[in-house]
């Protein structure tokens, strides 16, 4: 417990003097990709990892949230970022209707339905052009940070991926968390002993896509361009389950390490092998799937016997 | 009154009766076994009365207020606990886990749910197991752990499923031990379906259903039931 502490306190003033010591652009415009993608798989793995409900729409919701930013900037004058409030409130009844509806399926027939969500959306904002620009796409002007330096990005996408893995911390030990957790490992039993099995699904969704809608609209202020094929497409959906499932669903841990591991690669392979690097990042997956069934914390869970099971009890 | 007031309940599936104008009553406090072969209609009974079945006609009342066509959980937040025939462990949490999510049914709080969870699973003898995951118990010990699970919502009846089937002798003792300690030491009410007529089951039954073919054919004492005719030919044969 201690020597977590120990741990948690160094990784924290590393994160917070990162950019200082990255300080080539390429380098925190990476440090930022990665921090977002620990929020999108962690947003992801409340409603897959926890409550084992295998989304394949995400995209969705995080178009939604980029698109609040390109309409804010392009159709008012408040400043995009606004959409980082926005992007929440105008996803959060979408996904309730989206999971009314398709929480009526189970297993992967939910998982079709949700990919049918995430290209519906797409070829909404494809097609409606008046407000989304069409193929096109909107250019948004920067508004508060102008400037060309990186590191204003980088803190406000470390606040937002702190507070997702805060969130689903907090949600793994409590209440929800073993709601969510029945609810994944057998939805009679969970039903059996008193879980609204279908109310929990919903929080489940709404927590998870408004954190995704969140990430969504920071992209939008940080790219400063959305287009459909940008935000939208079913492999932005794909991405994020990768590297929850990399990192090992329904952990904490999981995704953060999934979304540092596949991303740091794909950047490093992109750069070191051009036109290899799909190769090779598909490789490292199947090895990944291969010898690491449960993910890398699966893996490390492994390595290190129950220990790290055990501790997590005693404390939790 | 009652605590459990079943009139009249039929249960078909397409042209088949599974359970016909069945009625039976249970009280506060009592043990009550339904007995019949394999295909009576047990296991329909159970999930008719904890909601997984809707009835074709029929009523079911606990504790004075209708159960029909409630959802299951609120079934179970009303007071029916419930275990599977084919048992149902929440395979990747720990056997703790396992009763700690069904003490959440009571509170809110951590503290409070985990000191209730400590509480059965000490009942329930399963505290060397608790940082097992239940996915790898035996099966004597996965029935078991499907009545702690049920019993941390705190059930004011609990339906048992085919609590022996799958047994060995030192199992069932086990199991037909911790029946009984429901009762006289938490004061839970509980309806066992059993498949075959145990003398180990009935002996701590207040009173026995016999079902066969969705009918009731006999009720009342375990000895007056096993000497029933009726009971011996659905058993038996003529």
């Amino acid at each position: 417990m201690k020597r977590a502490r120990i741990y948690l306190s160094v990784l924290s003033l590393f994160l917070i003097a990162a950019p200082f010591i990255f300080e080539a652009r390429y380098s925190q415009h990476v440090l930022i990709l990665v921090l977002l993608y620990v929020a999108l798989g962690s947003a992801w793995n409340i409603l897959g990892g926890f409550a084992g409900q295998l989304s394949l729409g995400h995209a969705a919701f995080f178009g939604i949230g980029a698109y609040t930013a390109a309409v804010l900037a392009s159709k008012t004058s408040l400043s995009p970022w606004w959409a980082m409030i926005a992007g929440p409130i105008f996803v959060l009844p979408i996904a309730l209707v989206v999971g009314w509806i398709c929480f009526r399926l189970r297993g992967p027939y939910f998982t079709l339905a949700t990919i049918a969500v995430g290209e519906v959306t797409r070829l909404v904002a494809l097609n409606w052009s008046d407000l989304t620009g069409g193929a096109v796409g909107v250019v948004i002007r920067p508004s508060i940070f102008s400037g060309t330096s990186k590191v204003p990005y980088y803190y406000i996408v470390l606040i937002i991926a702190v507070a997702a893995i805060v969130l689903c911390h907090g949600i793994s030990r409590r209440k929800l968390g073993y709601y969510l957790m029945a609810i994944r490992e057998d939805e009679e039993t969970a039903e059996s002993i008193g879980i609204d099995t279908t109310k929990y699904k919903l929080v489940a969704l709404a927590i998870s896509a408004s954190l995704t809608a969140i990430a969504g609209a920071f992209y939008a202020n940080y790219f400063l361009f959305v287009d459909p094929t940008i935000v939208l497409p079913l492999a932005l959906s794909v991405e994020i389950v990768l590297m929850a499932i990399i990192g090992g669903l329904g952990t904490v841990a999981g995704p953060v390490l999934g979304a540092v591991l596949l991303k740091l690669s794909s950047e490093v392979f992109r750069n070191e092998f051009a036109q290899a690097n799909l190769l090779i990042y598909g490789a490292l997956l199947v090895i990944v799937i291969l010898f690491m069934p449960g993910g890398l914390m699966g893996g490390f869970r492994r390595l290190f016997k129950s220990g790290t099971r055990k501790s997590q009890r005693v404390s939790a | 009154m009652f605590l459990l007031e079943v009139k009249d309940l039929t249960k078909r599936f397409g042209g088949l009766v599974a359970v016909d104008s069945l009625s039976f009553t249970v009280s506060a406090g009592e043990t009550v076994s339904i007995i019949g072969p394999n295909g009576a209609g047990k296991t329909t009974v159970f999930n008719l009365i904890t909601g997984f079945h809707q009835p074709t006609s029929g009523e079911i009342k606990f504790d004075g207020s209708n159960l029909v066509g409630s959802k299951p959980h609120k079934i179970a937040l009303a007071g029916v606990g419930r275990t599977f025939q084919v048992v149902k462990p929440l395979r990747g949490l720990s056997v703790f886990e396992n009763i700690l999510v069904g003490a959440f049914a009571r509170t809110g709080d951590r503290g409070e749910a985990r000191r209730i969870a400590q509480d059965i699973i000490e009942f329930t003898d399963l505290a060397a197991l608790g940082d097992a995951l239940a996915d790898g118990l035996p099966i004597g010990m996965r029935k078991r752990l499907e009545l702690a699970r049920s019993l941390a919502t705190g059930p004011k009846l609990i339906l048992l499923d085919e609590v022996m089937s799958g047994l060995n002798p030192t199992e069932s003792k086990d199991a037909v031990d911790l029946i009984r300690r429901l009762r006289d030491e938490r004061g839970i009410s509980a309806v066992a379906g059993v498949e075959h007529v145990m003398q180990v089951v009935m002996s701590i039954s207040d009173r026995v259903i016999v079902l066969n073919h969705g009918h009731k054919i006999a009720e009342g004492s375990p000895s007056q039931v096993v000497d029933n005719p009726d009971v011996i030919e659905a058993y038996l044969g003529k």
